[in-house]
């Protein structure tokens, strides 16, 4: 059993009681709620006649249905309209803080507390979303869950929970120019498999890590459910601290010293005691693009799709599924498979850095012809910053087209979507059956960078080619 | 699409019914139930959407649309079932269309958690057995009997010991899987709680 982690800590410090089951009751410090997850949940708390209990520490948005074209009310399609008209009276109803379309701070749930400073080490934050994980970026322990647990929350501020176990994984050495922090956690997910992480918290750490920006470690985290972990973290540093320093909700003046002062006796240290530790050498990640049906079906960019009998008979099940699903034959190379669709966004590769990142590669260039490019700011802040140093006419320059924030086709529950079997490249975070949209779309997840590769190539391309 | 839903209450100490088999490893929750089914504010028709597009993919010969499988309780699939989005809707829609427990080899975790909380026991056994239940299915009906309080499962021609989290198999024995009033139960704990985290001291501007 772990100790001493920084995950112990936390859990242990927001540990209300042992409930009579076994498991923990767990007081949860920031409750994200977006339009999706959470209409059922007050439902259920207007038929238990029960009320929020800390209206302050639930924080809204609105990111999954909204449209990226023409963000104007109403909506178009009549049952995103009704989602956000929902969202808006529930949180009228209970006091709930909702940062709206055109507030300024609207965004991608998991873009915009962090944005925001809401997001601080120690906490522990929940939101009706898998990728909540990514606030563990910050050393808060952050996970996913349900719309009954949103309801547990609201009316009660815990949740009954499982401890997890803490696994470790140390990275080694540091990324090579032309990969990034996607490469090293697909990289990841690739090595341990995508169940791997059932059960346990990942604690990310290393030199390859600590030289990771912060929107950099929210790509990792990010994806540690990608892994099976539900919850992924890293350590606080003075990156950590500096990154949340004079943000809109950061403790202020003789806060921050205090702040500051427990934030560093969070981390993780030699006394600590992991229920596992994996180390992995990050200099030896390439550029990275999945050929599959999972996060976990990934090879690097000159590497060819594997064969059927050099996989691990577990693994044999889906990558039968997958080449029949993708088209794609056993042994052949991923460079150079055409895509119809460039797509950069998500809560994993939504932020500013990472439209720096595929602005670079696309300035001067054009996106080619047989392909439909879009970018989707993260959020209303990363669409002004993007503006402001001229990001956007970039993009657009080049032929992709420049939408509003919202998380588009990660998932495509807005218009956004695949048609047919389309082959989508994509900064997004799964490439499940159907995920973007279209039940015969293709999807193939890679880095920003590599994107706006693919985008100009028309074709699965490696991006250390564009950048000297 | 059976009949008129009705959701689970209380105690849960036994499941009864027929099984339907579904293989497949890293079974998503996108497949069980696609995005755009998630556009609604309550899960009352997501019974019929369950599986959506793996349906459509395989013309009536899908599982969840075999006639033989129209009264089926008990899913039995293989690992980590239910990996992906958070989205309750998922087991939601299992449990519309009919599911009231689920045996298979492992479970996505926050998919378990949300199986708890709305009422479907999850159970686990290893892959030979898994295996060796759906060759049964393949031909034949079986009709299973779960008894949680002593971990064991019975039919006419199988029985076997299936693995539940112990704090699981407590939750439903005594009705607590609907944590809400547990929870609540600590009221002054939870106040206590809230006083003592540092951060809330120094987060006056959350206020």
């Amino acid at each position: 059993m772990s100790q001493d982690t920084l995950f112990d800590k936390v859990w242990d410090l927001h540990k209300v009681s042992s409930l009579p089951g076994g498991s923990d009751q767990i007081f949860i410090g920031l409750h994200l709620i977006h339009e999706v997850t959470s209409p059922q949940a007050f439902g259920a708390l207007k038929d238990k006649k029960l009320k929020v209990k800390f209206p302050d520490r639930t924080v809204a948005t609105v990111d999954h249905i909204v449209p990226t074209d023409n963000q104007s009310r109403p909506f178009k399609d009549n049952l995103a309209e009704q989602m956000i008209e929902t969202l808006e009276k529930n949180c009228l109803e209970n006091k709930i803080r909702f940062f709206n379309i055109g507030s300024g701070n609207q965004g991608i749930v998991h873009v915009v507390a962090p944005e925001l400073g809401l997001t601080q080490p120690g906490m522990t934050i929940a939101c009706g979303d898998s990728h909540t994980s990514t606030h563990g970026a910050f050393g808060s322990i952050a996970f996913g869950i349900g719309t009954s647990q949103v309801r547990d929350v609201l009316a009660t501020q815990t949740l009954a929970m499982n401890k997890l176990k803490v696994r470790q994984i140390w990275c080694e050495n540091k990324l090579s120019k032309g990969v990034y922090a996607k490469d090293l956690i697909l990289h990841i997910i690739n090595k341990l498999g995508v169940k791997a992480g059932v059960g346990f918290a990942y604690e990310f750490a290393g030199p390859a890590i600590n030289e990771l920006s912060m929107e950099e470690r929210m790509t990792i985290c990010n994806m540690s459910i990608e892994g099976g972990a539900r919850c992924g973290y890293i350590n606080p540093d003075e990156k950590t601290f500096s990154y949340i320093k004079n943000k809109l909700y950061a403790p202020k003046n003789e806060h921050w010293d205090k702040a500051l002062r427990w934030w560093k006796s969070l981390k993780s240290d030699g006394n600590s005691i992991y229920d596992d530790v994996i180390k992995l050498d990050a200099s030896e990640v390439e550029p990275t693009v999945t050929w599959g049906i999972t996060p976990g079906q990934s090879i690097s960019i000159n590497q060819k799709i594997p064969l059927l009998d050099d996989l691990s008979p577990n693994d044999k099940l889906v990558a039968k599924e997958a080449y029949e699903y993708m088209s794609f034959k056993q042994g052949q190379l991923i460079k150079d498979t055409p895509v119809d669709v460039c797509f950069i966004g998500s809560c994993t590769n939504g932020r500013i850095s990472d439209l720096r990142v595929a602005a670079k590669v696309l300035k001067g260039k054009k996106v080619s012809k047989n392909v439909k490019a879009f970018a989707v700011p993260g959020s209303e802040k990363v669409a002004n910053e993007a503006k402001q140093e001229g990001i956007d006419q970039i993009f657009k320059d080049s032929g992709f087209q420049w939408r509003e924030p919202g998380c588009s086709m990660c998932l495509a529950m807005n218009s956004d979507k695949l048609i047919g079997n389309q082959v989508s490249a994509s900064s997004s975070n799964r490439n499940f059956k159907g995920r973007q949209g279209s039940p015969s779309g293709r999807t193939l997840l890679m880095s920003p960078a590599m994107v706006a590769a693919a985008a100009i190539n028309g074709k699965v391309s490696d991006v250390r080619e564009f950048i000297n | 699409m059976k009949s008129e839903f009705t959701p689970p209450i209380g105690k849960i100490s036994n499941v009864d019914g027929q099984c339907i088999s579904l293989i497949g490893n890293d079974i998503d929750t996108d497949r069980i139930i696609p995005a755009r089914f998630l556009k609604c504010v309550n899960f009352d028709s997501l019974g019929e959407s369950v599986f959506e597009d793996d349906r459509k993919t395989l013309i009536g010969k899908h599982p969840f649309d075999l006639e033989e499988n129209k009264n089926a309780a008990i899913l039995i699939v293989n690992s980590n079932f239910g990996c992906g989005s958070s989205r309750e809707h998922a087991p939601q829609a299992l449990m519309r269309w009919g599911i009231k427990a689920i045996i298979g080899e492992s479970f996505a975790d926050i998919f378990y958690s949300n199986c708890i909380a709305i009422g479907i026991p999850c159970l686990t056994l290893p892959k030979k057995l898994i295996e060796e239940i759906q060759n049964y299915c393949r031909n034949r009906f079986l009709f299973l009997e779960i008894d949680l309080k002593n971990s064991l499962a019975k039919s006419k021609d199988l029985n076997f010991n299936f693995e539940i989290k112990e704090s699981s198999r407590k939750m439903f024995l005594s009705g607590e899987w609907d944590a809400t009033s547990t929870l609540l139960a600590n009221k002054n704990l939870i106040e206590n709680k809230f006083n003592q985290l540092p951060y809330i001291k120094f987060n006056t501007n959350f206020l």
